[in-house]
């Protein structure tokens, strides 16, 4: 089945990304294909590759990074979510006058249209979200 | 078929109050993270009134996190990541209460 | 039986504590600017969205009662809320900044059962 599957919460705040990176993996395991992955909100900080949780813990970016590039995985961040919350590409950054960007290899801002693209062409639709 | 995923602990968040008061059959209702804390017995009575068509899971990694294998009430199902997969697409869409 | 391709928005929070209900909206619009059948309901918290009169101004926030309205504007007319949550929040279903049918729980039950997708916020 196509799975679209969106993150709506923050990495630290909530496991949104968390449970939703174990619900990706549990279906490529079983043979879906590759999901769609949307990450709105909160969820764009998981996109920061200036994230640096301790040696001794799990990295959650990283986690997604490898998720993605193992079995090729868009991992869609929605531009106006990400700027308002200071995650950009060198594009953007350049593009509003800041030093340099921040976008973790492997993610790629795009625009809602690409939520919506992905949620009609989806046999199922399921949001990981957090509390406000 | 209706997927509902809870995620609040039942006591700070109105969360599953809210889900109880529209989940109808034909649906089933995952707990997940801190909603797994509403999976034990001392929970049960919360869903005294939900109908029994109405099947129960709970998921068993944030169960095993939180330290409450053996808490749960027999009304809910432990299942895994992979069988929340199957279940998400057993269900025609997925509401998710968080 | 739902009908194919179309999508309902549940709104489930408040407004200005977080900036989920602006993104629901824009979410909304998209859907729409798209020509995708979308229906909007506001439920539990998310009702407080439709109070008439946000005056945001001192938190140099955007009003939201005043965004609502494109909805209109972009053909989004299916638009629900829940009759239960507007009397517990003591809100008038008459004096809200769109018109929003309001439904009983019963009615907002089926309401899931009737569509391809759910965007949950």
């Amino acid at each position: 089945m196509q799975l679209a599957v969106v993150i709506n919460g923050s990495p630290t705040a909530s496991q949104a990304a968390n449970t939703g990176l174990r619900y990706i993996e549990a279906a490529l395991a079983s043979g879906h294909q590759e999901p769609r992955v949307f990450f709105y909100g909160e969820a764009v900080h998981i996109a920061n590759r200036l994230t640096t949780p301790p040696q001794d813990e799990s990295n959650l970016t990283h986690r997604w990074q490898a998720l993605a590039q193992q079995h090729n995985i868009e991992l869609i961040v929605c531009i106006a979510a990400a700027i308002r919350r200071g995650v950009m590409d060198e594009r953007e950054a350049k593009r509003h006058e800041q030093t340099s960007g921040n976008l973790a290899e492997g993610f790629e801002l795009s625009g809602l249209g690409q939520l919506i693209d992905a949620t009609l062409n989806a046999d199922r639709l399921i949001t990981f979200g957090g509390q406000q | 078929m209706v997927l509902h995923t809870v995620n609040q602990a039942p006591h700070s968040s109105q969360c599953l109050t809210d889900c109880l008061r529209v989940i109808s059959a034909p649906a089933a209702l995952l707990l997940i993270e801190d909603g797994s804390y509403a999976a034990t017995v001392a929970n049960a009575p919360l869903f005294d009134n939900l109908d029994c068509n109405i099947d129960c899971y709970v998921l068993l990694p944030d169960l095993e996190a939180r330290g409450l294998l053996t808490l749960v009430s027999p009304r809910f199902t432990p299942i895994s990541d992979c069988a929340f997969v199957a279940l998400s697409t057993q269900c025609q869409r997925v509401q998710s209460w968080y | 039986m739902s009908q194919a391709g179309s999508i309902l928005l549940v709104l489930r929070h408040s407004p200005y504590s977080s900036q989920i209900a602006r993104e629901a909206l824009d979410a909304a619009l998209t859907a729409a600017a798209f020509e995708v059948p979308v229906s909007l309901l506001f439920l539990n918290d998310g009702v407080y969205q439709l109070i008439s009169e946000q005056q945001p101004e001192q938190l140099r926030a955007k009003n939201l009662s005043k965004a609502l309205p494109a909805l209109a504007l972009y053909d989004i007319d299916q638009i629900y809320t829940s009759k239960s949550c507007l009397d517990i929040r003591g809100l008038n279903a008459a004096a809200l900044c769109i018109t929003a049918e309001p439904l009983d729980d019963a009615a907002v039950a089926r309401l899931f059962h009737q569509y391809q997708h759910i965007l949950s916020f």
